[in-house]
């Protein structure tokens, strides 16, 4: 007898809860892409329970297919049946992983590399973007980029290079001290996540949410050189890995005296909330690790809670676009509040985006796996875009940000010029308050 | 008795056990790497699906439990590959079952092993919107709620709207004659068929009808295909009818402590010679999973929820609105609210919606009934599902269409509790005795397939069960067009 594959393990009313009733479909960017049933919820999760019946062996089929999907998680919004797609996903890009069905020595290296090593490491990661910082503050990216050095690397690499992000001149823990207190009246004390992708290209923004809750009587906590949260190892298959990076992660912070902890990362914080479930069988993390779910917030989530102060100033815009990313709405169910926030400023208007929830296809690393789909729907989201006329798109997740950015960079004369965020937006709208 | 046995037992579907017989028989063959060439040949290798990793997730539609893996599924952009195709399968003599988005609940396009599934999904092109003579062609793979959005657009109105609108096909509707939120007002696929494009079993390519209103040449042979289920033909293209779109439309929310006073506020709004557009009912388990699912405000308590629609003239709305709350009001609802906007209403019409798969949440397996009495008869019905799913000690959630007494029992169970499935099979049969006994119908929308199979001929009686076999048997002589869907065929 063979020893039980993880979907074998997984209780099986996970599995059962999909009636198969296809409301999924037309919520599914890959499946109204093909048209084909295999590459829709249902018919994943059809595939997924044959490997349960021991109907089908894991294949290397099985795990394109597994990777061929965004993750977006629009099928779980759609789903009235309440089907956790999220788990089942997790669960097979982990069985597949176990099965090695995927060979290939680059394969494999790219991701030990990425996912054992770099980050893993924290110290390691941020060392990669001071380097990456020089390299590009000195200009010698453009000069290679002309020289056609690029010309010299595998050819998917040379496509990939010139969406490396912009290294910011400071990271974090440069701009964000260890504890801030508001200038007055305290109210709440929170933890606030600095992310690693959003430490190294978007610190501003990690030092705008620092703002916005000081504004608003928060007394904000932030660690120093924190790890990866470990969705990237989730959603990629390595679930021993993400265990650890959420240990540490749980290990941070002072749980009890914070009274919520702050992640302004779309896909991190859908990740971030999840601990509970990731950590249900460690007995020592179970526990803690129920109790930081309950205080995980998304930045927007938290200031619509706390009813935060509307700005008596605008933030030089008078209009602006908003993109949902994936894991805010899908995964963390946060919809109204980034457009609260957003509405909340003076004489700014909020347009709505049309598929304003439709994957800009940056999901991840899925545009660097599926750089062909992923591009399909940059294009699709690029031409939504042109389509409000409006000169500001706010969205709140780094991936998302640095699509979206390159999408519009490679397309020439875009009505949309400039990638924000909303807390970005607010804390402008509180500093213009003192000028 | 009937697909619950073999569902029970995890068996092979009975209704294919006459199409096994046949197929040890060589009487019919299965999909093999000879046939999969030809397909090839005629279309191209990527519209061939044959790897179980891309056929597996073609084995099932939206009916609960049943699946079948088929030999190979193709994907025809055009009428002529269609036919191309029945050519090839009656040539080899190999079973064929079209295929929309495999939403059906009657398992009708559930394949059989081995056969060749049809699947017209990228045939989805909008050909003609024909604002002078108020009909609309398509290919058959266009998406319902697209059909009725390419009309708007013009403003015009395709009014049949299946709780699937947003995924199902315009060709599946036609197949399975569906209905809707809008028959009791508007009726159902059928009444806004002008014209349809059949491939016949032999692959002859037809047309049926045309876009006259008027139009008595010879028989209707465009009825015959109208929820004929893929068992007569392979419908490629439709002319519908479309209407001018209503230029107002109010929806109104009546909550009620019983099922009697809603089912009495129904009769009080016909007696009164009000058609509304929609009169449709969820009851209590049906309004907490609904709730649960959308969020948008339901109240939990309650009986039974009514949510009515009226559409039309502006004027001849607000008067009628008004009326049907007065009435809901005066026949014991507890509260009757209006939709304060379009925007309003149309979520709660959603909502409604996806009353079946929110159903889902309770437990594992969802098993959905159809039946449908004459409208009188409806609180008998209701009271009557409610005692048996008490004798049984099943649980039951409700819903449907109080207009066109079209009701949707539904079993909330699990498929591997073989004690529970058993006395399923038993609440079930008794349901559907009393529908009869009625003078009602086992389904009303949903189509026979394989799920209804087993009560058919007890409703329609021997002379007109015969009559529909003898016309299967006059037009698919080889019995190749989904067999054993709506009866066995004869040996």
């Amino acid at each position: 007898m063979p020893q039980a594959t993880l979907l074998q393990s997984l209780d099986y009313s996970v599995l059962q809860q999909c009636m198969h009733c296809g409301m999924c479909l037309p919520t599914c960017p890959t499946y109204v892409e093909t048209k084909m049933e295999k590459n829709s919820p249902r018919g994943r999760i059809a595939l997924l329970r044959a490997v349960a019946d021991g109907d089908l062996e894991v294949s290397k089929a099985l795990s394109d297919e597994m990777y061929y999907c965004l993750g977006c998680l629009a099928c779980q919004t759609a789903c009235p049946a309440g089907v956790n797609y999220a788990e089942l996903f997790e669960t097979a890009r982990a069985e597949v992983e176990q099965a090695n069905v995927n060979d290939g020595m680059q394969r494999g290296f790219w991701r030990w590399i990425t996912l054992n090593v770099i980050f893993m490491h924290p110290w390691l990661l941020r060392l990669i973007g001071r380097v990456l910082r020089v390299y590009q503050s000195t200009g010698l990216d453009k000069l290679m980029r002309k020289a056609h050095f690029f010309g010299l690397m595998p050819r998917y690499l040379a496509k990939l290079e010139p969406q490396t992000p912009q290294i910011a001149a400071q990271f974090s823990d440069d701009i964000i001290l260890p504890q801030e207190s508001p200038a007055a009246g305290q109210g709440s004390r929170v933890g606030l996540l600095t992310g690693c992708i959003q430490d190294l290209a978007f610190s501003n923004i990690n030092r705008d949410t620092v703002d916005v809750l000081l504004a608003n009587g928060c007394e904000v906590i932030t660690p120093r050189s924190q790890s990866c949260c470990g969705s990237l190892h989730a959603h990629n298959g390595e679930l021993e890995l993400a265990r650890e990076l959420a240990r540490r992660q749980i290990d941070s912070f002072d749980l009890d005296s914070l009274d919520a902890i702050i992640s302004n990362a779309g896909g991190c914080g859908s990740h971030l909330k999840t601990y509970g479930h990731l950590l249900h069988d460690d007995p020592l993390y179970a526990a803690k690790a129920k109790v930081w779910d309950s205080k995980v917030k998304d930045i927007h989530e938290w200031l619509v809670q706390i009813r935060f102060r509307k700005p008596t100033a605008g933030a030089g815009v008078s209009e602006v676009t908003y993109h949902e990313s994936c894991h805010l709405c899908h995964g963390q169910k946060v919809v109204s509040q980034p457009r609260q926030v957003l509405a909340s400023i003076p004489g700014l208007v909020l347009k709505e985006l049309p598929e304003s929830n439709w994957c800009c296809g940056s999901a991840g690393i899925y545009n660097i796996t599926q750089p062909e789909q992923s591009q399909k729907l940059l294009d699709r989201k690029v031409a939504n875009l042109k389509l409000t006329k409006v000169p500001i798109v706010a969205t709140s997740n780094p991936g998302c940000h640095l699509q979206i950015a390159n999408g519009l960079r490679s397309c020439g004369d875009h009505p949309c010029q400039e990638v924000t965020q909303p807390v970005t937006l607010l804390a402008r709208a509180y500093r213009s308050e003192r000028s | 008795m009937g697909w619950l046995k073999f569902m029970t037992n995890n068996q092979t579907q009975p209704s294919l056990t006459l199409y096994n017989e046949l197929a040890r028989m060589r009487v019919v063959n299965t999909v093999d790497a000879n046939f999969i060439q030809s397909l090839q040949a005629l279309l191209s290798p990527e519209r061939v699906l044959t790897s179980v990793e891309d056929i597996i997730p073609y084995g099932f539609d939206g009916t609960a439990v049943l699946k079948q893996r088929p030999g190979a599924v193709v994907f025809p952009l055009t009428s002529e590959e269609v036919a191309d195709c029945v050519r090839l399968a009656c040539k080899r003599s190999v079973p064929v079952v079209t295929r929309g988005s495999g939403t059906g609940l009657s398992g009708g396009s559930v394949p059989l092993a081995g056969c060749l599934v049809i699947c017209l999904v990228k045939m989805d092109k909008l050909i003609e919107v024909d604002e002078k003579n108020l009909t609309l062609r398509a290919q058959s793979g266009v998406i319902t709620k697209e059909i009725d959005d390419a009309a708007a657009k013009v403003g015009l109105f395709y009014p049949p709207d299946p709780g699937s609108m947003k995924i199902s096909t315009i060709g599946g509707n036609v197949a399975e004659n569906s209905g809707g939120l809008r028959g009791l007002k508007y009726g159902v696929t059928r009444d806004y068929v002008m014209g349809l494009e059949v491939v016949l079993p032999d692959g002859t390519l037809t047309f049926l009808g045309n876009k006259c209103v008027k139009d008595v040449a010879g028989y209707s042979m465009k009825d015959l295909f109208i929820g004929s289920e893929g068992t007569l033909g392979i419908i490629t293209e439709v002319i519908l009818k479309v209407l001018p779109r209503p230029k107002a439309r109010k929806t109104m929310l009546a909550l009620y402590d019983s099922m009697d006073a809603a089912a009495k506020t129904i009769s009080a709004i016909i007696a009164a010679k009000i058609i509304p557009c929609t009169l449709e009912f969820l009851d209590r388990v049906t309004v907490q999973c609904v709730e649960d699912y959308s969020k948008i405000g339901l109240p939990t308590d309650v009986e039974a929820l009514v949510l009515m629609e009226t559409d039309g003239h502006p004027v001849v709305v607000e008067e009628e609105a008004a009326q049907m709350m007065a009435l809901a009001k005066a026949n014991g609802a507890r509260d009757v609210r209006a939709a304060a906007d379009e925007a309003e209403g149309a979520k709660l019409a959603a909502a409604r919606r996806n009353a079946f798969s929110a159903l889902a949440r309770v437990r594992p397996t969802t098993i959905l009934e159809d039946v449908t009495v004459p409208r009188s008869e409806l609180s008998t019905m209701v009271a009557f599902i409610d005692s048996v799913a008490k004798r049984h000690k099943l649980q039951i959630g409700t819903f449907g269409h109080l207009g066109d007494g079209n009701l949707h029992p539904t079993f909330l169970t699990n498929e591997r509790d073989h004690e529970e499935m058993h006395r399923i099979e038993i609440a079930l049969e008794e349901i559907v005795e009393e529908t009869i006994r009625l003078g009602g119908t086992v389904t009303g929308e949903h189509g026979v397939g394989l799920a209804k199979k087993a009560f058919l001929k007890r409703q329609l009686g021997e002379g007109s069960y015969e009559l529909m076999r003898s016309i299967k048997q006059a037009l698919d002589p080889q019995g190749l067009l989904n067999p054993g869907k709506i009866f066995d065929l004869r040996n």
